[in-house]
């Protein structure tokens, strides 16, 4: 599969530019300076910290998706949310391997869900009610829309060019696109929302590489104390963010990003010595 | 054949914040108390800690502290001439799972209601003539006021440390606080909490409309505090993390944070968790409870027997119970008879987000509570005639903390996904910020719960089945809520306001409450309630159905502060009377 998403592929397809890109958007107040966290020794109760060997020096893979549903979910990603100044492209933010480890698991086999029948057509106001897992709903979606593509373009969605691919999302999120085994509009739901929480859920779950999610909108990632932030209004707080891994791992954040797990478990210490 | 435990004085059922205050109360007096608990022992250190806490996609979106649909969900449908379908993956609420309970995930809003809210019918009826109910209005007085809960609200709010600035103290109003809220013997325990830009661009919006608004009180600490239990608190980090989160910090009032450290020494008390009640085991009268059976954690049924017998689950699953153990007549919508399940309730949303292009409000930040609020629009706080509607809600712009799988709005007419829908999220995740208006619900004839025809859970039971949809009271309040929002966004001087007000027909798919009220309310008539003002099952004298479920219709408030008082007030006389001469307390 020639277009499959590495991390070297992604670090390659970003480049200086594309870094360069992210760093300017913060503003000037952004705090530049960054000092080591604790090491784990001062953490007590993260016992478990991993060594500092780097998770992305792990082999990645897809564990759910074949290769045409692996190219098709890459081209899909890529067009809900494009590569620009902004950020890089949801496809290189791993993206789509987010939502392959995520229908390879509890997810996408409906784990929290009610899966009892009787199966029947409900109102809008009752919510979901058809058979198909996430996973089996992709699984069936992608086999559709490729089939539609072959009859109207001659190819598979992922070889279709950019504007024929919107044309094509615009048709399933409409539900103008007709599908005989579940209703387009859902199988585009779940492609958009699942999209959207492998760009901003932490980098742990395979997507939001770089945590370059939290860079575009100026979100910290792990919070720090802000109790003498939030007083400051009207006053951007910028930060390089913080992904749970990189506290784990003991990584540098920035300085003033004042994490709260030593002010915890120094709180937590004082309730049992009150007794 | 059960395997019988010891029988103890009383048994909980579900251990969140009600079974916290009575397992307290109840061993102080020298009862031997068991908790049984559905879910997971959890507590601060470690299971709150972060950076593992601050894990959107697992706890916010994946629901890690909450029921699993796949166990036990509801059916739901908009009326009875529908066929109820199962809530397949929680949305429109979404109660918690495990030790603390919902009281875990929780905001933190914690508020009295109004004295108004408690004779609803009575004060109505009186101020605008019987005809403003309407003909399928169910709402009724309460059988208890304000006044004779005032001292256990208090008494909760020092348990918790809430933080915020009496308005009505002794009956003297005082600029800044809340000066619709009935009369506080006392201030708060701790001052208001540091307020953010967005709270303040509220606060001065709504002071030159002539509103009064002021800091909403939170159970968030705004600086340590030592509770009236002796238990040590921290004071808030305002990290954003609360909404469906555990606190870090031991800030944000739970069971955990309040009454835990006591009841885990407490020698008469006994947690056992992963332990799922399957009903109240009734005698051959079924005047009188003997205890309750249980699937412990291997799945095997155990039977507790017990002198004192307490539902202290989520309101739903209390209604459930006392279904399936045949506690009380179930509620029958076509004659109007029967009060198990009756008027069931909830919680309007009113509001939405605003949108500047010069400002920066560092969204992240916050607390589950944080906020402005203004009455000016709740309960009877406001002239109503001509506008056939009762009750209103509390006008809230809160700071909850932004977490961007949630939260990443766009102006209208922005598109849904591509470039533009991306430049646009980026431009305004830190320059917008939402209102919301929590409102009251009224009950309706047809509004119920029951036991579902159908569909089972994954241990053979009923599914209980919900019925329910928006009535006129809340349509209307809403509309007209709506209205204000869009003269307080004008006031700011928004760029854009995406207000919206009540859909036609109520959804379980989006989220919008987590305040399920009613089904088995309070009353003074065994006719029209299923529990007296104690919360004591009419028919069963030695079982009690604490928590929401005991509302008789719903306020425009969150539910918390007032369960916490009413499960008070429940203990003070299960103590002070009912050890004496067992029996019903009224």
């Amino acid at each position: 599969m020639a277009d499959s998403v590495s991390r070297k592929g992604f670090v390659s397809l970003i480049g200086s530019a594309g870094i360069a890109a992210a760093v300017t958007q913060a503003p000037e107040t952004a705090v530049a300076a960054v000092t080591p966290a604790a090491p784990a020794a001062h953490h007590p109760a993260s016992p478990h910290a991993m060594p500092a060997a780097p998770l992305g020096s792990e082999p990645e893979a897809y564990a759910f998706f074949n290769d045409d549903e692996a190219a098709f979910v890459e081209a899909a990603v890529e067009r809900l949310i494009p590569g620009d100044h902004l950020s890089p492209s949801a496809k290189e933010l791993g993206v789509a391997l987010y939502i392959d480890q995520q229908l390879a698991g509890g997810y996408g086999a409906a784990a929290r869900m009610y899966t009892h029948g009787p199966w029947m057509p409900g109102t809008p106001q009752q919510g979901y009610q058809l058979r198909q897992t996430p996973a089996e709903a992709y699984r069936l979606g992608i086999l559709e829309t490729n089939a539609y593509t072959q009859k109207t373009y001659g190819k598979t969605f992922d070889k279709l060019d950019a504007a024929h691919r919107d044309d094509v999302l615009t048709g399933l999120e409409g539900g103008k696109i007709v599908f005989e085994s579940i209703p387009s509009e859902v199988f585009f739901n779940f492609l958009y929302g699942n999209t959207v929480e492998g760009f901003f859920a932490d980098p742990l779950y395979g997507g939001n590489r770089d945590k370059a999610g939290w860079k575009m909108i100026g979100f910290p990632g792990v919070a720090a104390n802000y109790q003498d932030q939030i007083a400051k209004h009207n006053v951007p707080y910028r930060v390089a963010p913080v992904s749970i891994a990189d506290v784990q791992q003991g990584k540098p954040v920035a300085a003033g990003h004042m994490l709260m797990h030593d002010m915890a478990l120094a709180n937590i210490k004082k309730m049992k010595e009150g007794r | 054949m059960a395997r019988q435990m010891k029988s103890v004085d009383a048994v909980m059922v579900g251990v969140g914040w009600t079974a916290g205050i009575l397992s307290r109360e109840l061993t102080k007096a020298g009862l031997s108390v068991v908790g049984l608990e559905r879910g997971e022992f959890r507590n601060t250190d470690p299971d709150f800690l972060t950076p593992g806490m601050h894990d959107e996609l697992s706890y916010a979106i994946r629901y890690k502290l909450f029921q699993d649909a796949s166990r036990e969900t509801v059916t739901f449908r908009n009326n009875s001439k529908e066929t109820a379908l199962p809530n397949r993956q929680f949305g429109s609420f979404i109660p918690g799972d495990g030790l603390g309970g919902s009281g875990v995930h929780w905001n933190g809003m914690n508020w009295r209601f109004l004295e108004w809210d408690f004779e609803t019918r009575s004060r109505s009826i009186a101020r605008y003539g019987a005809a403003v109910l309407g003909e399928d209005c169910t709402s009724q007085d309460w059988g208890v006021t304000y006044a004779e809960l005032e001292p256990y609200y208090d008494r909760f709010e020092y348990l918790c440390g809430i933080s915020g600035k009496a308005g009505n103290l002794k009956g003297k109003k005082i600029p800044g606080g809340n000066v619709f809220e009935g009369p506080r013997s006392r201030e708060y325990p701790n001052p208001p909490m540091t307020t953010s830009y967005s709270n303040e661009m509220y606060r001065k919006a709504a002071l030159e409309l002539g509103f009064h608004p002021f800091t909403q009180p939170t159970a968030n600490n705004s600086q340590p505090y030592k509770n009236n239990e002796g238990i040590q608190m921290g004071g808030c980090a305002y990290c954003g993390f609360c909404e469906r989160f555990g606190c870090e910090m031991l800030a944000k009032a739970s069971l955990q944070t309040t009454l835990w450290p006591l009841l885990e020494a407490e020698p008469k008390f006994e947690l056992r968790t992963n332990s799922r009640v399957m009903r109240v085991e009734l005698d051959s009268s079924k005047k009188k409870a003997i205890g309750v059976t249980y699937l412990d954690a291997a799945g095997n049924e155990v039977f507790q027997p017990a002198e004192l017998v307490f539902l202290t689950a989520f309101s739903l699953n209390n209604v459930h119970l006392m279904l399936l153990s045949g506690i009380g007549t179930p509620y029958d919508p076509a004659t109007g008879t029967g009060v198990i399940g009756r008027n069931y309730t909830y919680q309007t949303g009113t509001g939405g987000t605003v949108f500047f292009d010069d400002k920066h409000f560092n969204t992240f930040m916050g607390s589950g509570a944080l906020g402005g609020a203004l009455d000016n629009f709740n309960g009877d706080n406001f002239d109503h005639s001509g506008m056939d509607f009762i009750g209103g809600g509390v006008m809230q712009q809160s700071t909850t903390g932004a977490r961007p799988i949630q939260y990443h709005p766009v102006p209208k007419g922005t598109p849904r996904w591509g470039a533009a829908w991306k430049a646009a999220v980026a431009k305004y995740y830190n320059s917008s910020f939402t209102m919301n208006a929590q409102g009251g619900v009224q009950a309706y004839r047809g509004n119920y719960l029951d036991l579902d025809p159908t569909y089972r859970d994954q241990f053979g039971q009923p599914l209980l089945r919900m019925t329910f949809d928006w009535g006129k009271h809340e349509h209307k309040a809403s509309e007209f809520i709506a209205g204000k929002y869009r003269q307080i966004a004008a006031a700011m001087g928004a760029k854009d306001a995406i207000i919206n007000s009540l859909a036609p027909h109520y959804s379980i798919v989006p989220y919008q409450s987590t305040h399920n009220t009613g089904g088995a309310i309070m009353g003074t008539d065994p006719k029209t309630s299923a529990v007296n003002t104690y919360m004591q099952t009419w028919d069963v004298s030695n079982v009690f159905a604490v928590g929401a479920n005991a509302f008789p219709q719903n306020a425009g408030y969150n539910p918390t502060g007032t369960v916490g008082a009413l499960t008070y007030r429940t203990a003070e006389a299960i103590v002070k009377r009912y050890l004496k001469a067992p029996g019903p307390l009224a």
